[in-house]
């Protein structure tokens, strides 16, 4: 039972990702693409967890992790880019 | 029973999170489109991960809180950058929907 409900998860999961792929590719300004890129790898984080519980693996955390600050990292570089013309002042 | 509570924790966090993104691909502009990401899916995300916290805690015998950590990094990190990027549209001036406009500015 968790294992159909672990796959149908990630179903959601991915067209999630698809969504967001679609913003990303389309977007009309430059903030929806930003958007698109924050959502695209929280809903990645969201996939990779639902992998470790699949795959019984406790090593997807970090990774998890990692994907967390480098995302926030790279949106509030790309939004404070947008806002001032420079990343660092 | 606790299968059963992880399987609907597992399918709450899915649903939220192709809520999330529905909402990213479907309303009119910018600043109505910034709501579901930050909101929804960082919700589902929560859930997906206490689903993975409760999983391994009981798996190993003992509290698993890596888990807990990504969550609260989502949680606290998601409206910062919510508030970075409405902050920046708002800078260069983003299209908005006419009718979220105020009414002085409507008449313009």
């Amino acid at each position: 039972m968790l294992n159909i409900a672990i796959i149908t998860s990630c179903v959601m999961v991915c067209t999630a990702l698809l969504l967001s792929l679609y913003r990303l590719l389309r977007g009309p300004s430059v903030p929806d693409r930003i958007l698109a890129l924050d959502t695209l790898y929280i809903n990645s984080i969201a996939l990779l967890i639902l992998l470790g519980i699949f795959l019984q693996s406790n090593l997807y955390y970090e990774a998890a992790l990692l994907i967390a600050l480098m995302g926030f990292m790279g949106t509030l570089a790309l939004s404070k880019y947008l806002l001032r013309g420079d990343i660092m002042e | 029973m606790l299968e059963i509570l992880l399987s609907i924790l597992i399918l709450l966090g899915g649903f939220f999170t192709l809520v999330g993104s529905l909402g990213l691909f479907k309303l009119p502009d910018f600043y109505m489109r910034l709501h579901g990401p930050t909101k929804a899916s960082t919700l589902g995300v929560g859930a997906v991960l206490v689903a993975s916290a409760i999983h391994f805690s009981v798996k190993t015998g003992g509290i698993s809180l890596h888990e807990v950590l990504v969550t609260l990094f989502l949680f606290i990190t998601a409206p910062v950058s919510a508030h970075l990027m409405a902050k920046a549209a708002l800078h260069i001036k983003v299209r908005q929907e006419k009718r979220t406009l105020n009414k002085s500015d409507q008449e313009e």
